[in-house]
């Protein structure tokens, strides 16, 4: 039954747009499901490996404009004179060299965190995601700056002799998220529930017991950063290729505490938290629009986030599992441990 | 050479308020072990305060600075009171996320009230500026480095020279130790964000004066006042001060000579370039005793 | 000091030769020299600060001495980091909580297991048989390891929801996951009650007919004397008496150590 569940929640949304008429609303799931991607990724290393990175969105912004860039071709001039010019290349490539050089970019801040910790690992993370900004702000030859990157081609994919599909709709571009949420949800899924889940949750419990247990800390942090950042320039990328214009307003450190919220309201440390907490607050603007300047939005958001905090620290998730007695979680654990059937009676 | 005079200028001045937003946070940062996110909105605080107060209500101008700094001593308090003290067990993850929920919901509140448009403050100051040799500093600017120093000063002395001083450094060495000796530190804990808090309102307005205000002037506040606090190292005044003129330095020098737009950039690049080869800041003092 | 009477066959397996350890300007150990041999239980004991949590640190690499060599199996310990003296098969347990709090019981062996499995990140992410087969073969090792230690019935608990001696007993189970060929206690039984500490001297029985030897740091003399073939007395640093019980029980240094203290151990608890 519980197996089901999820199956069930995926026919629902992938529905969506076979009723839904409406161009606004459907624009706020497809921007939603990018942003329940990006929070999925955070949560891998917010919520399971325990790194405080706040810097999450310069992934985010890096995976879309080097998807964009690729996309579009680009003519720079660097230091002593040395030209780079880039033909466009297909989106698809695009993509995939968005997720690999925001995969590079976690990497090096997976290294990093072990070289600084706690609240100052959380400064260096928001600097950086600064710099990214800015960079892309002033660098504007190749980024165009605050004029931001127009006209970026949608992804198109197909076969020579079968044809080809441009995911310019917003029915395509619904899907091609929905799929890409679901790829990235089976992702961390496994990741979590394996050997390698196990390892990343010890880190961040009791990283001494855990060395002493023989986990390679640095490994597995480094490993949940990179495929962190990657999810999260791929969606990043997807970003891009559905607005076609990419400005460096991606890269705002608001974005950041959105996927934060997100997370954190949702809960952390969970598979369904980044998606109960996306869903919240990507439609909440939606609905409160009508009758709520943004700036209000922003101060119940902030004030929501603090009650939950105050009194759901876990977030909602755990909260509901709790109150309905089940886990979604350790199930695994429970159906093949023989002790549990024992367990029923001796409790 | 003239410009690099008039860098360094500019630099003394900015410097000076910069000094103020770090010693502000470095007391809460040291003493609390608070990642204080809405540091910056108090320093926002402060600046649409005196807006408030002097070109909305008519009040004097210094009337309205000091007001300034009494109402972000009190913000800070308050904000202490409602949010970290039943916070005190939590995690750092969940201290710091109330901090930036505090910190949305002040700035957007001043976002919602005022607008997103910049907004002046008039000051009782000559428009035309002094001049100095061949250097130009305007009257305001010198009335906002001395005001500054002013404050640094009385802070020094408050620190070092008060019972109450002695207390909050009692607790920075260790919390425990303070504690059976007698010393409150819930109390200690309120007094030191409101009086860090009041800093950064101070730095707030006083810059206000200088620059135009915005609601999202508080956001790169805060990461200036984290650059600072890393170089000049956990709960060391001195430390801050000379850290607010070194970002200072940094972002004259940067705006000056590589391009303007990058100026901001420094803090940050200094926080990274800082941390990566002193993980633990530079000045970094032995932090606990025992 | 009086010399041991070697009432074991078995080849040695620890050696501590000549350990001293210094820091600044206070002695720990002075000259410690024991040999423990495969299959021994082995217990040292002695007054508060003898330097028994010190020469623990000591062997299992937590600490460097500062004269001295410690061996195992004839590999040099001194200079070894600590998850590498854990893979030569010497695991400690800690005496205070040794467990991942918010993982359960069961999550918590399986963590501990770690080192067993074999898995890539690929086989993970496309869920290969392979994969599965680990997962499999850990999960019943964790049962298995459960059992052994005795608290199965709370593999799906909490480990942080335990009362406190099934904590430590979990702390062992974790330990036993490292396949130890030598496990080291400390105080392993501190803070328990009676009832605890009888099962916990019968985990010890269980635990040494695996093959497992054992050197443990206690205060408990009626656990000690009921599990050790030997014991190692400390006082200021060095050994004042060593031995098995019979022989330590009605050692007058030994008395004269612990009573000098001031304080009778506690019996029992």
């Amino acid at each position: 039954m519980k197996r089901l569940f999820p199956w069930a929640v995926l026919l629902v949304f992938a529905s969506v747009p076979l009723w839904l008429n409406d161009p606004y609303l459907l624009n706020a799931f497809i921007t939603t499901g990018v942003f329940i991607i990006a929070a999925m990724s955070l949560n891998l290393l917010l919520g399971y490996t325990g790194q405080l990175s706040l810097g999450h969105v310069a992934f985010f912004g890096i995976g879309a404009y080097t998807s964009a860039l690729v996309s579009l071709g680009f003519d720079v001039e660097l230091l002593f004179g040395i030209r780079v010019v880039h033909e466009p290349w297909p989106v698809w490539s695009g993509f995939i060299i968005g997720t690999l050089v925001a995969g590079l970019f976690g990497y090096l801040v997976g290294k990093l965190s072990f070289r600084v910790r706690d609240a100052y690992f959380v400064i260096v993370s928001i600097s950086f995601a600064e710099v990214t900004r800015l960079v892309a702000l002033n660098w504007v030859e190749l980024t165009q700056g605050p004029l931001a990157l127009t006209s970026i081609p949608p992804l198109t994919l197909g076969l020579p002799g079968i044809g080809y599909f441009d995911f310019y709709s917003k029915q395509s571009n619904y899907y091609l998220v929905l799929g890409v949420l679901v790829i990235s949800y089976v992702i961390i899924s496994r990741l979590v529930k394996s050997r390698i889940g196990r390892a990343m949750v010890a880190l961040k419990e009791n990283e001494s017991l855990a060395v002493s247990v023989g986990i390679d800390v640095t490994r597995y942090l480094v490993l949940a950063a990179v495929i962190s950042a990657g999810m999260a320039g791929a969606a990043g990328s997807l970003y891009a290729h559905y607005l076609k214009i990419i400005d460096p307003d991606v890269f705002l450190f608001l974005y950041t505490i959105t996927m934060v919220i997100m997370v954190v309201t949702g809960g952390k440390g969970t598979l369904a938290g980044p998606i109960v907490g996306g869903l919240i607050f990507g439609f909440i603007p939606v609905i409160a629009r009508s009758f709520a300047a943004p700036e209000i939005q922003w101060i119940l958001y902030g004030a929501f986030m603090i009650l939950i905090l105050f009194v759901l620290p876990q977030g909602i998730v755990p909260a509901i599992e709790k109150w309905f007695g089940v886990s979604t979680e350790a199930d695994d654990a429970r159906q093949t441990t023989p002790a549990s059937a024992k367990t029923q009676d001796a409790s | 050479m003239v410009e690099f005079g008039q860098h360094i200028i500019n630099m003394l001045i900015l410097g000076s308020t910069y000094a103020l937003l770090g010693i502000g946070l470095t007391l809460i940062f040291g003493i609390m072990r608070i990642v204080n996110f809405a540091h910056g909105e108090l320093y926002a605080f402060g600046a649409y305060f005196v807006y408030l107060a002097s070109m909305m209500l008519g009040i004097n101008f210094f009337i309205a600075l000091l007001l300034a700094i009494v109402a972000g001593c009190l913000m800070g308090a308050l904000i202490e009171v409602t949010l970290l003290r039943p916070m005190r067990d939590a995690d750092i993850d969940t201290t710091m996320l109330v901090m930036i929920g505090a910190m949305i919901i002040m700035q957007n509140t001043e976002q919602f009230i005022w607008g997103g448009v910049g907004k002046s403050v008039n000051t009782p100051f000559p428009q035309a500026p002094l001049q100095v040799g061949p250097f130009f500093v305007s009257w305001l600017s010198l009335f906002v480095f001395f005001a500054a120093l002013a404050l640094i000063g009385a802070t020094y002395l408050l620190i070092n020279r008060t019972k109450l001083g002695k207390a909050m450094r009692a607790t920075f060495q260790d919390r425990d130790t303070a504690s059976l000796m007698g010393v409150n530190v819930q109390a200690i804990y309120m007094a030191t964000f409101a009086i860090g808090s009041a800093l950064a309102a101070a730095a707030g307005a006083l810059l206000g004066a200088v620059y135009v205000i915005t609601p999202q002037m508080g956001n790169l506040a805060a990461l200036k006042s984290f650059a600072i606090v890393i170089l000049g190292g956990l709960g060391s005044i001195g430390g801050a001060t000379i850290g607010g003129f070194i970002l200072a330095l940094a972002e004259e020098m940067g705006a000056g000579y590589v391009s303007s737009g990058y100026r901001d950039a420094m803090g940050f690049l200094i926080i990274i370039a800082v941390l990566l080869f002193r993980p633990t800041g530079l000045f970094a003092r032995k932090e606990r005793i025992g | 000091m009086t010399s041991s009477s070697q009432t074991s066959t078995q080849p040695v397996v620890l050696t501590l030769e000549h350990i001293a350890v210094h820091f600044g300007g206070l002695v720990a150990i002075s000259d410690l020299n024991f040999v423990v041999h495969e299959g021994e239980v082995v217990s040292l004991i002695g007054p508060n600060g003898a330097g028994k949590t010190t020469a623990f640190n000591v062997v299992t690499g937590f600490m460097r001495p500062t004269k001295g060599e410690v061996r195992y199996k004839g590999t040099l310990l001194n200079n070894l980091k600590p998850h590498q003296v854990a893979e030569l098969g010497l695991v400690r347990t800690f005496q205070r909580t040794s467990v991942f709090q918010n993982v359960s019981v069961f999550d918590n062996v399986m963590i501990g297991l770690h080192r067993r499995g074999r898995s890539h990140l690929w086989d993970t992410l496309l869920a290969l048989p392979r994969e599965r087969q680990s997962e499999r073969e850990l999960r019943d090792k964790a049962r298995e390891i459960l059992d052994t230690v005795g608290i199965e019935r709370r593999a799906n608990e909490l480990a942080g929801a335990l009362p406190y001696g099934d904590q430590r007993l979990l702390g062992v189970a974790m330990a036993l996951a490292a396949e130890p060929s030598m496990l080291l206690l400390d105080e392993p039984v501190s803070g328990m009650n009676p009832t605890e500490t009888m099962r916990f001297m019968e985990l010890l029985t269980r635990v040494r007919s695996l093959g497992v030897t054992i050197l443990l740091v206690e205060h408990d003399m009626p656990m000690v004397m009921g599990v050790s073939d030997r014991i190692v007395v400390l006082n200021y640093g060095r050994i004042i008496a060593e031995g098995p019980p019979a022989a330590i029980q009605g050692n007058p240094e030994v008395i004269k150590a612990y009573l000098g203290q001031g304080a009778k151990r506690r019996a029992g608890h």
